[in-house]
C-alpha cells in the first residue's frame, strides 16, 4: 500500500532527519557564556578563564553536590511534580549518617557507646533515611492529592527542624577515614557522573523512565494506559530524596563535620539547573544530558565571577536572570514548535 | 410579582416576534454548522428547539449569545437587529441564558452569585449585602424557592444551583430566556417546580426558548416546536400539532449510507458478563452479555452513563456494586491494571484530556500500554528494537500518516491520532475492546477506516463494546444495541429490528 511505503521508507530516514534535540541549544548558550569569561579574561585579567585544569576542576567540583540532588530533581519535574525538600533533607541526612559516622576516639554526639563502624553503615542508614522521606513525600502527592508543591514544602520544614532537633544544634564531626572518603578529592565529581550515566539510561531505555515521562505529559491517559500511577510517583520521589541524601552524605565528609543549616536553599539551586538545562515545569519534558548542561553553566558564572574577582552579589543577581531567561527561552521555543 | 428587582421592567413588546433569527449560515473550518437557519420566538410562549447532537443547537445559542458572528443571516430582537458582543451585552440587551453546564462561583454565596456585577452599594460605595440578600429573598419568594441566600453555592445540591441559575436569569427581567437542557440534572419534583416557574413568566410576556431531549416534557411545557438536523432546520409547528413519532422522523430524517463496511461474522460464546452493575447516581443496574466476535453497539444521550460504565468496566472509575465476569471468573474491577490483565483495552472519548500524550512522540504513544505488561526485561530495561518493529508493523496497517514515529503527536491530525491510540491498544492483544467515540471529530477517511479495523477485529473474534452518539454508525457498525437513558440500560435492539426511530425512542423516553 502507498502509506506503508512511506512509513517504511521515512521510517530508514528517521535517524538522520531526527530534530536537533534540546539540549543542543543549551550547549550553545553555554559555550557562549564560557566564551564571554574567556574574552572577558583576556582583556581585564591577562589570561585564559578556560585553559586551567584546576580552575576547570574547581568549577566541577562546587556544582556537582548540588548536581546529585539536580538529577534527582529532574525527574520529579519530569513526572509533573517538584521537590523543594532536597535542601533539607541534605542537612537531616548529613546529621544522622555522620551520627553513625564519628570515630570513637572523640565524644559522640549522640551515640557515646557505640564503637567505629565501616562506612557502608552510615552510607545505607542515610539513604534509608532519605528514602523514608521520600516515601512521605511521594505518598501524599500520589494518595492525598496534594500539590507537590505544599507536599514537599511541608517535608521540607519538618526535615529541618529535625535536623536541628536531632543534637540541639551542636554540629557532628569527625568520621571515620571511610566515611571521610566519599568527600575527599574529586569523589563528587566521580559519584555525581555515575549518578548521572545511572539515571540517563534509566530515564532512556527502562520503564521507569518512560513511565516518568507519560506521567509528566498526561496523568490521566498514563492512568489509563495500565500505569499504577500512584506507585510510580511514590519510587519518583523516594529515588529524588534518596539522591539529595547521597548529596548530604558527600558534604558532610567533604567538610569532615555536620551542621543542622547545611543544604540551605539546595533545593532552588537544583530546579535552577534543571529548569536552564530545559526541563519543562509542566512535566513529560526535559533529559538528564540538559540537567547536566545547565550544572555547568551554573559551574562556569561562579568561577567565571571569582576568576574576574567581582563580587559575589553579582553573581546571585546574573544566577536569577539567567534562570527566568531559561524559561522565557523554552516557552517561546514550544510556541514556535507548534506553529510549524 | 418581582417589583423588589432593581432592573427597569420593560414594557411588553407588542410585534409578533420578540426573537427572530433568520436565513443565518455559520461556517467553522471544515463544517457548516449552520446552514439557512431560523427560529421564531412570540413573546410569552415557550418555544422548543429540538435536534440530535451536533444539530447546530448550540451554535445559535451561542452566536445569540454574541460569542460568535454569523456568516450570513440576521438576529433581530424586538424587531431590530441586534449586536451582541458577549454575555453581559446580551443580558443587558433582555437576553439570559441558562447553560447546560453550570455558571457558578461555588466559594461564594447565593446572593453574590445571583447579583454579581450588580452588588447594591450602600453610601460609601461599599457592597450592602443586607439589601442583597433581602433582594435575594424576594427573588426566592416570587419563584417559591427554598434556599438561604446567605448560603454557600458549593454547599447545593446540583439541583439547587440550577434553581440559582434560573433566578439569576429571572432577576435580569428578560424579554427572552433560553434554557439549555435545564433538567438534565434534577429531579421529577424538581421539573414540576420549574414548570411553574416557567408558566408564570409565560403569563408576563417572556418568550422562552427552551432547548431538550425529552419528549415528555416537550409536550407538557412547549407551545410551539422547532426541529434542526445536520445545521439545517427542518420544519416549525405548534407543539398540538405532532406526535412524538413525527418530531423523531424530523430529528432523524436521513437515510442510513453505506459507510459502514459490517460484515457478519460468527459470533463465540459469551466472553464478558456484565450484572446489576452500579455507581450510584451516575448508572444503576447495568446488565449486559457481549460475546466473542460481536460488536455490542451502545446509543443513549451524552450524560445517560455510557461512558461512566465502560470506566467501571476498565476499572478507572468502578462500579460500587455488582459484578464482572470474564469467561466465567468473577473479576473486581479495581484498576487499568486489572481490567488489562484479564484483556480488556479501553479507547477513551476524549482523545487529548485521557488518551495522547501530546508532547510525546508516535512511538512512545503506541509503546506506552505495552510496556505496563510485557517486553521488558528483569532489570526495567525496554526491549526497545522489538517494540519498535510492531510499532512500525501496526502504524503501516492502520496508515498513520506520519513523516516518521519520532513526529510529537500534537503534530498529527485527530484521525491519525485515533489510529495511534488504536495501534496502542491493538499492541497489547485484547480480548475486549471498549471503544468510546471511536470516530468523533475525524474526517470521513479515516472514519471508513477505522470501521473496516472494528469489524476486521470482531472478526477475529475480539468481543468489541462501541459507544457512539453517531446513531448511522452505532446502527451500521453493532450486532446488537444496547440503549441507554438516564443512567439505565433502557433496552436491547437486535440488527434486524433496530433504526433510528427505535434507539430514539429508546434513548429520550
Amino acid at each position: 500500500m502507498a502509506m506503508q511505503d512511506t512509513l517504511t521508507t521515512t521510517g530508514k530516514e528517521m535517524r538522520t532527519h531526527k530534530r536537533l534535540p534540546a539540549e543542543v541549544n543549551i550547549l550553545f548558550v553555554l559555550i557562549g557564556i564560557a566564551l564571554v569569561f574567556e574574552i572577558l579574561g583576556w582583556i581585564f585579567q591577562g589570561q585564559s578563564f578556560l585553559a586551567s585544569i584546576d580552575r576547570l576542576k574547581i568549577m566541577i567540583l562546587q556544582v556537582s553536590v548540588i548536581g546529585i540532588i539536580a538529577v534527582g530533581v529532574t525527574q520529579v519535574i519530569i513526572s509533573g511534580g517538584i521537590d523543594l525538600s532536597s535542601g533539607s533533607v541534605v542537612g537531616a541526612v548529613a546529621m544522622f549518617a555522620m551520627s553513625f559516622a564519628q570515630v570513637s576516639t572523640y565524644a559522640r554526639a549522640v551515640y557515646p557507646g557505640l564503637t567505629d563502624l565501616p562506612a557502608i553503615v552510615p552510607i545505607l542508614l542515610g539513604l534509608g533515611f532519605g528514602g523514608l522521606i521520600g516515601l512521605i513525600n511521594g505518598s501524599l502527592i500520589a494518595y492525598t492529592r496534594i500539590p507537590p508543591f505544599i507536599a514537599t514544602l511541608g517535608t521540607m520544614v519538618t526535615a529541618r527542624g529535625f535536623a536541628k532537633w536531632y543534637t540541639k544544634g551542636q554540629p557532628v564531626s569527625f568520621p571515620t577515614d571511610g566515611f571521610a572518603f566519599i568527600g575527599k578529592g574529586m569523589m563528587p565529581v566521580v559519584i555525581f557522573i555515575a549518578v548521572a550515566v545511572i539515571f540517563h539510561v534509566a530515564m532512556r531505555y527502562t520503564r521507569y523512565g518512560k513511565f516518568t515521562y507519560a506521567i509528566g505529559a498526561n496523568q490521566q491517559a498514563a492512568r489509563v494506559s495500565g500505569i499504577n500511577v500512584e506507585r510510580h510517583l511514590i519510587k519518583v520521589y523516594m529515588v529524588a530524596a534518596m539522591l539529595a541524601a547521597l548529596a548530604g552524605m558527600v558534604v558532610a565528609a567533604r567538610g569532615q563535620t555536620a551542621q543542622a543549616g547545611m543544604g540551605l536553599a539546595y533545593e532552588l539551586d537544583a530546579i535552577a539547573m534543571a529548569v536552564i538545562g530545559g526541563v519543562s515545569l509542566t512535566g513529560g519534558r526535559g533529559s538528564i544530558i540538559g540537567t547536566a548542561i545547565g550544572m555547568i553553566i551554573f559551574g562556569v558564572i561562579i568561577s567565571g565571577f571569582t576568576f574576574l574577582r567581582l563580587d559575589a552579589y553579582y553573581q546571585e543577581m546574573i544566577k536569577g536572570v539567567i534562570i527566568v531567561a531559561a524559561v522565557v527561552a523554552d516557552v517561546y521555543r514550544q510556541k514556535n514548535r507548534k506553529k510549524t | 410579582m418581582l417589583d423588589a428587582n432593581p432592573a427597569s421592567a420593560r414594557s411588553p413588546y407588542d410585534g409578533e416576534y420578540i426573537l427572530e433569527v433568520d436565513n443565518v449560515r455559520k461556517e467553522f473550518p471544515g463544517v457548516v454548522a449552520l446552514d439557512n437557519v431560523q427560529l421564531k420566538i412570540r413573546p410569552g410562549t415557550v418555544h422548543a428547539l429540538m435536534g440530535e447532537n451536533g444539530a447546530g443547537k448550540s451554535t445559535l445559542m451561542k452566536i445569540i449569545a454574541g460569542v460568535y458572528i454569523p456568516d450570513r443571516g440576521e438576529v433581530r430582537f424586538a424587531g431590530k437587529p441586534i449586536d451582541i458582543k458577549g454575555p453581559i451585552d446580551a443580558l443587558n440587551s433582555g437576553i439570559a441564558m441558562i447553560h447546560q453546564e453550570l455558571n457558578l462561583m461555588n466559594t461564594m454565596t447565593v446572593a453574590e452569585n445571583i447579583w454579581i456585577r450588580r452588588e447594591p452599594k450602600n453610601a460609601f460605595g461599599l457592597v450592602d449585602h443586607a439589601q442583597m440578600n433581602r433582594q435575594t429573598q424576594d427573588l426566592f419568594d416570587s419563584l417559591n424557592i427554598r434556599l438561604e441566600p446567605k448560603g454557600l453555592v458549593g454547599d447545593l445540591t446540583v439541583a439547587q444551583k440550577q434553581m440559582v441559575e434560573i433566578a439569576k436569569a429571572v432577576s435580569y427581567n428578560s424579554d427572552v430566556l433560553i434554557m439549555d437542557e435545564p433538567t438534565s440534572a434534577i429531579t421529577e419534583s424538581e421539573v414540576e417546580h420549574l414548570f411553574a416557574i416557567i408558566r408564570d413568566l409565560r403569563s408576563r410576556g417572556v418568550g422562552i426558548v427552551y432547548i431538550t431531549h425529552k419528549m415528555n416534557e416537550l409536550f407538557e411545557i412547549a407551545d410551539e416546536l422547532t426541529v434542526f438536523r445536520d445545521g439545517k432546520y427542518i420544519d416549525t409547528v405548534p407543539a398540538s400539532d405532532v406526535t412524538r413519532d413525527d418530531i423523531i422522523r424530523m430529528m432523524v430524517g436521513r437515510e442510513i449510507t453505506e459507510m459502514f463496511p459490517k460484515v457478519d461474522c460468527p459470533i463465540g460464546d459469551v466472553i464478558l458478563d456484565v450484572q446489576n452493575l452500579s455507581l450510584p447516581g451516575v448508572f444503576h443496574d447495568v446488565s449486559f452479555k457481549l460475546r466473542r466476535g460481536e460488536i455490542l453497539g451502545v446509543a443513549g444521550l451524552v450524560g445517560s452513563g455510557r461512558s461512566n460504565v465502560a470506566e467501571a468496566l476498565f476499572g478507572v472509575k468502578p462500579a460500587e456494586t455488582g459484578d464482572i465476569f470474564i469467561d466465567g471468573e468473577h473479576v473486581v474491577m479495581s484498576s487499568p491494571q486489572v481490567a488489562m490483565g484479564h484483556g480488556l483495552a479501553f479507547l477513551t472519548e476524549d482523545r487529548k484530556e485521557t488518551g495522547c500524550f501530546l508532547i510525546l512522540d508516535c512511538l512512545e504513544n503506541i509503546q506506552m500500554a505495552l510496556l505496563t505488561r510485557e517486553k521488558v526485561n528483569g532489570l526495567g530495561f525496554v526491549q526497545q528494537a522489538e517494540i519498535t518493529k510492531l510499532a512500525e508493523e501496526y502504524a503501516a496497517k492502520l496508515r498513520v500518516k506520519t513523516p516518521n514515529l519520532h513526529e510529537r503527536v500534537e503534530n498529527l491530525s485527530g484521525g491519525n491520532q485515533q489510529k495511534l491510540l488504536i495501534a496502542r491498544w491493538l499492541l497489547t492483544n485484547p480480548k475486549i475492546l471498549i471503544l468510546d467515540e471511536p470516530t468523533r471529530g475525524i474526517d470521513v477517511g479515516a472514519k471508513a477506516e477505522i470501521h473496516r479495523l472494528i469489524t476486521q477485529l470482531a472478526g477475529q473474534g475480539v468481543a468489541v463494546l462501541m459507544i457512539s452518539s453517531e446513531l448511522p454508525e452505532v446502527l451500521g457498525m453493532s450486532d446488537r444495541i444496547m440503549v441507554m437513558h438516564e443512567g439505565h440500560v433502557s433496552g436491547f435492539l437486535d440488527r434486524s429490528e433496530a433504526d433510528q426511530v427505535r434507539v430514539m425512542e429508546l434513548a429520550a423516553k
